[in-house]
């Protein structure tokens, strides 16, 4: 959907400093964009449980890091978003891929517990499906940012 | 089989935190979690102190990592708990990667989940070298500590050691009377720490 240039340019424009990330097929050919870019700083985590603390600990020391990560990542790190979404009540934003979700005939769990998943959050999210959305993440992280709550875009990935 | 490691004559963990809290006087920011939330406040009460309670477990380094990276003129401090870490050993790999090199992590190691009655991790009974798998990680400074006065001598010159670092201290499990009361409400907390850092 987005390639590694134009998605370094969205996140810088946005004021992005950090990208707290574990990527998937669809999201990693970002990675030298992201890594090469003067503007922010990609920071790698091991595990998505790591991410949200991590990212914490930056808007907390006054930056504005960005966590990323496949909806597996997701569902590993629950308890990490819970503590720091819930918790500390911070307004951390995330963009997080959702495999085979262009895929109709997939029945992929990561997909099918998507959406359910974070209704039992009750976080604030849009979707990017096809490329006519792609403004709608700096709307959305701009709405939020706004607000001062959390949110989520959730990007439409296709079979990896 | 593996070799018991044996804890029960670690040092006090409140007198090894005790040593950490009187150096920690300036613009460290300090992250505690778990058993270490609940003692360090008895020990001292500072604007840059981070009592990360309610957590996560295994999100004490990051947070603490986090807040390095923010703040890369300020030394953070990040006490974990051994079960803590055990969640997650690769945050130690986190960290190097990252080139984080105003951070230590302390590592209290005394074998059991304590805040929540005293059970053992699984390692309680093997002689894991955290201090080796820090070092292997890629910390340039990582060190053990067993005995009291050796910390105690060498604490300040350790925490001036080139970042990130890693100090284990092979304590014995806190005093009951230390893991009562709670913590200020972590909201509250963060809102302090960040009209401390003058961050809007």
């Amino acid at each position: 959907m987005f390639t590694g240039p134009e998605i370094e340019a969205v996140f810088a424009e946005l004021g992005i400093t950090h990208v707290v990330w574990i990527p998937d097929t669809a999201i990693g050919p970002w990675e030298a964009s992201l890594a090469g870019s003067s503007r922010l700083r990609l920071i790698r985590v091991c595990r998505e449980g790591e991410a949200w603390p991590l990212a914490a600990g930056l808007h907390l020391g006054g930056q504005i890091p960005l966590v990323v990560m496949q909806t597996t990542g997701l569902f590993e790190s629950g308890d990490a978003l819970r503590n720091v979404l819930f918790d500390m009540k911070l307004p951390i934003y995330s963009l997080i891929g959702v495999r085979n979700w262009l895929a109709p005939q997939s029945r992929d769990s990561a997909k099918t517990f998507a959406e359910p998943i974070l209704n039992a959050w009750g976080l604030d999210r849009q979707w990017i499906v096809e490329p006519a959305d792609k403004p709608k993440l700096a709307e959305h992280f701009c709405r939020c940012r706004l607000a001062g709550v959390p949110g989520i875009t959730l990007l439409a990935e296709g079979a990896p | 089989m593996p070799t018991r490691n044996d804890r029960s004559s670690g040092m006090s963990v409140v007198e090894a935190l005790r040593v950490v809290a009187d150096l920690c006087c300036g613009q460290q920011i300090v992250v505690t979690n778990q058993g270490s939330a609940r003692i360090w406040p008895k020990l001292r009460r500072r604007p840059l102190d981070v009592h990360y309670n309610p957590s996560t477990m295994s999100g004490a380094i990051p947070l603490a990592l986090g807040l390095a990276l923010a703040q890369r003129h300020r030394e953070v401090l990040a006490i974990s708990g051994d079960g803590s870490l055990l969640m997650s050993l690769g945050s130690l790999v986190t960290v190097v990667g990252s080139g984080a090199t105003n951070l230590t992590i302390v590592l209290l190691d005394n074998g059991l989940y304590e805040v929540t009655g005293g059970q053992e991790t699984p390692a309680a009974r093997m002689a894991i070298d955290y201090a080796g798998i820090a070092r292997a990680a890629g910390f340039p400074t990582s060190l053990e500590f067993r005995d009291l006065s050796d910390w105690r001598a060498r604490a300040a010159d350790v925490l001036t050691l080139p970042g990130p670092r890693f100090i284990r201290l092979v304590v014995s499990a806190a005093p009951a009377e230390y893991l009562t009361g709670s913590t200020p409400p972590l909201p509250e907390q963060l809102a302090g720490l960040k009209t401390s850092l003058e961050i809007a």
